[in-house]
């Protein structure tokens, strides 16, 4: 527990200590929220589907979350050859805390930019039903966070160089954020892409954040959390598994 | 101290460790010598329970990495030849870490923290950034880590690489004081000949995964008559430069090379 607990602690406290990095990563959720959402707004309204803000804010607080989590997980390869990786690869100690520690401090990181990001919203006008739908926005914001934190641990661990860096954000990140529902309804899709956005466990994230935040919701918080859980798991488990079979 | 007896290690094709034996005794300070590809790091590797031996016995403290890992990583300290420090976290927070991992308890860990870092002359910089330090000291760090759980080896895998010569003195002196003062086994690599006759008792030359030749650096020269050590390691292992072919890790670490500038 102690080791768990001390290697989610140096993600926590590197996070604190890097503010150029949190401003940095602040960015294109901050363009995506400003331009899309105030330039779509008009279009959204006349099409008789309210505010557009008020809409997507939950997809931009899912897209930040899924980002930072991602990253934290595919940073990895970069970690196990110039970082400190290795240095906790030769300690006496189970990989599988190792794996713990690291993938739940990075999903902390990615809940608290999260956060950031909700207040951003705030700001820019979104407004959501009420003060004590919080903890349960914050909660869905967590498994959001560690679903794509494992998701970037299998990845990270199974990566050789920084080319396949590309790639799986062309192929993989920026899919799972476009097909799961944040920037667009989830009704009336042709139906090819209605099947995608029902397999990326991102679209039950942001549902649930939207649900939980503005009581619009596809699916029903109960669904979302129960896809969200069971995806956590499943990855978890391939994460650890990856994680093991490191070699350096 | 450390045993190793017809040990291979094939990748796919590729024979890195082809049937090596040699032996390190407690308190030695054991230099591996080879042309770059020759199988050092794979070797230690190999003893630092990161990589499974194809065959061959090996023994760390009469333990064997294979089989008993963790008691055998609790006897090792280790730095590699990437660095492995947090650089985003202070001196102190990294030993702190460190001690936290190997299950040093709290007490101990404050005093040995303290006692090594002013060994290796980093106290006045404990609350300072890991990034903010030279390279030099970004090395001692390393070492300094290494020792905190008092292991019974220590492994440097060219713990000089791109250190200037005074940072490169001053490491070996502390390193050295160590292994006089606590009988802490040195087993390292380096490409120096200068070092390896410096601070080594013994030397092994390894070449294309063979150990070509064993002895103290007089022994060696002798063997060879040569009048320096580099001579002597020329006549054993020719002047044929070897290319490495470019791996993963290679690429990477011209990357990171690149950003270091």
């Amino acid at each position: 527990m102690r080791v768990i607990y001390i290697l989610w602690l140096r993600e926590v406290k590197k996070y604190l200590r890097s503010r150029t990095q949190v401003v940095a990563s602040l960015g294109s959720p901050l363009m995506y929220l400003c331009v899309l959402g105030f330039g779509l707004g008009p279009v959204f309204q006349k099409a008789g589907e309210g505010s557009y803000l008020q809409f997507m804010a939950p997809g931009v607080i899912g897209m930040t979350v899924l980002f930072t989590s991602m990253f934290s997980g595919i940073a990895l390869l970069w970690d196990r050859q110039f970082g400190f990786l290795k240095e906790t690869l030769v300690a006496p100690v189970p990989r599988l805390w190792i794996m713990m520690g690291r993938t739940l401090g990075g999903a902390t990181v990615a809940m608290l930019q999260g956060l950031l990001i909700f207040v951003f919203c705030l700001v820019a006008g979104f407004r959501p039903v009420g003060l004590l739908v919080l903890p349960l926005a914050v909660s869905i914001m967590a498994l959001i966070a560690v679903v794509f934190a494992a998701l970037g641990t299998v990845i990270g661990s199974s990566l050789k160089d920084m080319q396949g860096f590309q790639l799986v954000m062309n192929f993989l990140v920026m899919p799972i954020f476009f097909l799961s529902g944040a920037l667009y309804p989830l009704t009336n899709l042709p139906k090819p892409l209605a099947v995608l956005t029902r397999v990326d466990p991102l679209t039950y994230g942001v549902d649930g954040v939207r649900a939980a935040l503005t009581g619009v919701t596809h699916f029903g918080i109960p669904l979302d959390v129960a896809v969200l859980i069971a995806v956590a798991m499943v990855l978890m488990s391939a994460g650890a598994w990856r994680f093991s079979r490191i070699e350096i | 101290m450390i045993r190793v007896q017809n040990l291979v290690k094939r990748f796919g094709d590729l024979t890195a460790v082809d049937d090596i034996s040699f032996e390190v005794r407690r308190g030695e300070v054991f230099a591996f010598l080879g042309p770059n590809g020759a199988g050092k790091t794979t070797t230690i590797k190999m003893l630092t329970t990161l990589l499974k031996p194809t065959s061959g016995v090996l023994e760390l403290d009469g333990l064997d990495p294979a089989v008993e890992r963790d008691e055998v990583r609790k006897r090792f300290g280790v730095v590699f030849q990437d660095p492995s420090l947090d650089q985003d976290l202070t001196a102190w927070e990294n030993m702190e870490i460190h001690g936290v991992l190997y299950g040093v308890p709290r007490q101990e860990r404050r005093e040995r923290a303290e006692a090594l870092l002013k060994l290796f002359e980093l106290w006045e910089r404990r609350g300072a950034l890991v990034k903010t330090f030279s390279g030099g000291m970004r090395r001692r760090l390393e070492i300094a880590r290494g020792l905190l759980h008092t292991p019974k080896v220590l492994f440097l895998d060219e713990p000089t690489l791109g250190l200037d010569p005074q940072s490169r003195n001053q490491m070996w002196t502390h390193v050295k004081r160590l292994n006089e003062s606590d009988q802490v086994t040195v087993f390292l690599t380096t490409h120096y000949m200068d070092e390896a006759d410096r601070v080594a008792d013994r030397i092994a030359v390894i070449d294309h995964g063979r150990i070509v030749a064993i002895g103290s650096s007089r022994e060696l020269k002798e063997r060879t008559n040569t009048e320096s050590l580099e001579d002597a390691f020329l006549a054993l292992t020719g002047t044929t430069i070897r290319d490495e072919s470019a791996s993963a890790a290679e690429g990477m670490r011209q990357i990171a090379r690149m950003w270091r500038r």
